[in-house]
């Protein structure tokens, strides 16, 4: 870590400068000066691109290798085929649209319920006054920090539970599971939230509370238009975390049909991982493209989502 | 209450003390009166909620759980009095949210810690009456020389009754919880077997061999006495006496094996057990105290395992921390100089570990540690074959490799936004004292970059101490320790170990001892929480 962050500074440190030298020496040092002042970071950042997007186009080629077994895909982009995509979805076994489709309507909804759910509340920490709010907060806080997945087994047992009062929402049942993943909605989001709410300032409130706009009215229809980067961000966390749950989803959910992706490509993998593996490369790409793309179009958001909470 | 003065930040003017009746507050609640849409909203809402509640109190009062009837109750009483209430705004806000918390949050947790305490699990899951039924008609053999009974298999409401004409003629009917009734008035064939009743569905073959194990399970209880036997059936059209092996007295409490006479007594351990220690199974559940827990810490077979697993997990969240947070810094660092050209494209590559599903990414690495056939050992390493997955320090190795790819991005992302806030005047003003480069980082912006944040790295601390996916996904907590009680390996975080107590399938379920783990989790991040936070300025920031 020992690097110059601050350019404009320091003759002492070879190569790292900006200091006016003659201007033969800057000719003949021309790569060594640009190396020392940007280059080696460009060496760094190429380093880092391959660490971090090999692994992505080795699955992608995976995906396209016709050969099917995990030796056959390590000659990279040799063939470019798509029969294990096709072949992905005609296997009555592993029923990949299945899973493909209950992981996305998963997400979805408990992406929206989580949103909204951790909106109110984070309105209702951010503009009102009552006893009980400081409290409030830091039992969130506190809360966040027992992910929901420690108490798995209680969960089991609860919705063998309700499925004898309510079989629509008990044990193997994605209803089940998205009423589970809502009950993590506030904790960290609301946190998440409240910050970007307080940005927001309160005489916007009070104009439209003037002009005899219910609380309600104020919440949907002008809060809620506001605070948008803040509802994707955490919609968008909400969802990939929802997505790639496996514990509490493996436990809940039994018969294949209702599987999500993350318990079924997992056992998709796991029992032969080698023979699998193309056809496993390829249900992973169809799977990540959603996320990715939702990513990498929110990105800006996120960043700037991720560091309000606490980075200010 | 609402804060009504204009051109406030929401921190100011209303202390968090108000007073909720001040003259002030009232004001401001009676003057947004809703509109005739919000209230058809309101009241639909709440109509729909109470609906369900209606079925639900329902429901549980016809199983007679009173205790979770009253509860229901109770719920639904508070939710109604929260929306119908004039004010009390900001229960109305919290109120959906802090539902869900409360029951798939809170509730679950004051479960797990009920559960610890039991000895639920496989063999334990249910009341000692069921046990008993449970034990009578698993050790069921048919009877000798018992008569042949004519069946026809009826179904009412999802239920399957057997329709019994015995060798004298005569015609009864019966279901797995019903004993046999007379059931005279029932249609016969012309071989005087009886083939339908009034009110029932007669089967066809075709739903007979749909439902052959269904139906093959079925056992219909002679009489009230259930040592009298019952009816089953192997091919649904004959039914044969079956009796058990062993008799239940009830007024003893204790099973008697007709054959041995060997005596089998309540020993207060949740089964019937016999003299020699040979235990009846099912048993049933029972509270054992802390039993549990003095297993966890007293049987050296998982005392041993138990603490290597626990100081394995803290190794891998602070080692995943420190080496995420070390690299992402690094590169923050690297990246955050404007003199350089294609920081972005170089941001979007760095963050794309992060973009791509974690649980994915995992089984993605799975592919590559693959000791015979990995791109790492065929490729990279010229065809070595290196256990990557299978050694127990190269398989921890492994894990935080993954997880430092998994996440760096995070922390690259999290201390690019931490140094871009921190200003340039103070940087400007070290130099010109005469700081070297090295000194403004260490002595100025590090520990300011720290203080913001020190609240993230205590939260991803707590999330890596439970990060189950990437253990369970690349190596399933292996490899096994072979020595130890319980289904732990060099890799098992406490995490994945509950989940394979409590779910495994080599072992058995024992929820009871999974969840005495999952209580020391909580103990343990308790703590580290309540300790970091004190630390961090996180709380400061709340009024």
């Amino acid at each position: 870590m020992t690097t110059t962050i601050a350019p404009r500074v320091d003759p002492p440190v070879p190569g790292a400068t900006n200091a006016p030298r003659p201007a033969a020496a800057r000719r003949r040092r021309g790569f060594g000066r640009w190396f020392g002042a940007t280059g080696w970071r460009h060496a760094v950042g190429l380093t880092m691109v391959v660490f971090a997007a090999f692994p992505l186009l080795y699955v992608l080629s995976a995906s396209l290798n016709p050969t099917g077994t995990l030796v056959g895909s390590n000659a990279l982009f040799r063939s470019i085929d798509f029969s294990n995509y096709v072949e992905l979805f005609n296997r009555p076994q592993q029923p990949y649209a299945a899973w493909f489709l209950n992981t996305m309507v998963i997400g979805t909804v408990s992406a929206i319920g989580t949103v909204f759910l951790g909106a109110l509340a984070a309105y209702a920490f951010s503009r009102m006054r009552f006893s009980g709010r400081r409290i409030g907060l830091l039992s969130l806080l506190l809360v966040q920090m027992f992910p929901q997945l420690l108490g798995v087994v209680a969960i089991f047992l609860l919705l063998s539970a309700i499925s004898d009062v309510f079989p629509a929402i008990g044990l193997g049942t994605q209803a089940g599971l998205i009423l589970v993943y809502l009950g993590g909605a506030l904790g960290v989001n609301t946190y998440l939230m409240y910050g970007f709410f307080n940005t927001i300032p309160m005489s916007i409130d009070e104009a439209a509370k003037i002009d005899g706009a219910s609380h309600a009215q104020i919440f949907f229809g002008i809060i809620l238009r506001l605070v948008s980067p803040i509802l994707a961000v955490v919609g968008l966390l909400s969802f990939v975390g929802s997505t790639s749950e496996f514990v509490i989803a493996s436990v809940v959910l039994s018969d294949p049909s209702t599987q999500t992706l993350a318990v079924g490509l997992y056992q998709f993998v796991s029992q032969e991982t080698s023979t699998n593996w193309t056809l496993f490369a390829a249900g992973a790409v169809l799977a990540a493209i959603p996320v990715m793309a939702l990513f990498l179009y929110l990105q800006k958001y996120i960043v700037s989502g991720l560091t309000a909470g606490a980075v200010k | 209450m609402v804060n009504t003065l204009p051109g406030t930040g929401p921190r100011a003017v209303v202390p968090p003390g108000d007073d909720p009746d001040s003259p002030r507050g009232r004001l401001a609640e009676q003057r947004g009166t809703p509109g005739l849409t919000g209230t058809l909203a309101k009241i639909i809402l709440l109509g729909a909620v109470d609906a369900l509640a209606v079925f639900a109190l329902f429901v549980l009062f016809m199983q007679e759980s009173w205790l979770v009837f009253a509860i229901a109750a109770l719920v639904t009483l508070i939710v109604n009095y929260i929306y119908l209430k004039p004010g009390a705004l900001p229960a109305k806000y919290l109120a959906p949210g802090v539902f869900f918390l409360v029951i798939f949050q809170i509730f679950v947790v004051l479960y797990s810690g009920y559960i610890a305490f039991t000895n639920y699990g496989d063999g334990h899951n249910s009341t000692k009456e069921d046990a008993v039924s449970a034990i009578i008609s698993t050790s069921q053999f048919r009877v000798p020389d018992s008569p042949t009974f004519q069946l026809t298999v009826l179904e009412r409401l999802g239920e399957y009754s057997f329709l019994v004409t015995d060798p004298d003629g005569d015609v009864s009917v019966g279901g797995a919880e019903r004993p046999l009734e007379d059931a005279s008035n029932a249609q016969t064939d012309s071989t005087g077997k009886a083939v339908g009743l009034e009110g029932y569905t007669t089967l066809a073959f075709a739903d007979l061999l749909a439902n052959q194990s269904e139906i093959g399970a079925l056992s219909v209880p002679l009489s009230d006495d259930p040592n009298s036997g019952a009816l089953r059936t192997p091919d649904g059209s004959r039914a044969y006496l079956y009796a058990s092996t062993l008799q239940y007295d009830e007024a003893d409490d204790s099973f008697t094996n007709s054959e041995t006479g060997e005596l089998y007594r309540d020993l207060g351990d949740g089964a019937f057990a016999a003299s020699d220690g040979a235990e009846l199974v099912p048993g049933w559940k029972i509270n054992v105290g802390f039993d549990n827990f003095a297993r966890a810490f007293g049987e050296e077979d998982i005392r041993g395992p138990l603490l290597g697993v626990t100081l394995w997990t803290f190794a891998f969240a602070i080692l995943s921390v420190a080496s995420t947070f070390v690299l992402g810094l690094f590169l923050a660092i690297v990246f955050n100089d404007a003199r350089m050209k294609g920081r972005k494209f170089y941001r979007i590559a760095i963050i794309l570990p992060y973009a791509f599903p974690p649980f994915l990414s995992a089984l993605v690495w799975l592919g590559l540690f693959n000791q015979d056939f990995g791109y790492i050992n065929q490729v990279l390493l010229g065809g070595a074959d290196v256990p990557w997955l299978t050694d127990p320090w190269l398989a921890k190795a492994s894990v935080l490799i993954v997880n430092l790819w998994l996440g760096f991005p995070y922390m690259f992302l999290i201390c690019t936004g931490a140094l871009q806030s921190i200003p340039e005047e103070l940087t400007e003003a070290a130099t010109v004292d005469g700081a070297r480069p090295w000194a403004v980082f260490r002595l100025i912006k590090f520990p300011l970059l720290l203080v913001s944040v020190a609240p993230l790295l205590i939260s991803s601390f707590a999330f890596n101490f439970n990060n189950f996916n990437i253990v369970y996904m690349l190596t399933g907590g292996g490899p096994r320790n072979i020595e130890a009680g319980v289904d732990a390996g060099a890799t098992d975080l406490l995490i994945t170990l509950v989940y394979k107590v409590a779910f495994g399938s080599g072992t058995g379920r024992d929820y009871g001892l999974a969840s005495a783990f999952a209580i020391l989790i909580f103990i343990i991040v308790g703590l580290i929480a309540a300790y970091g936070f004190k630390r961090t300025r996180a709380l400061e920031d709340l009024n």
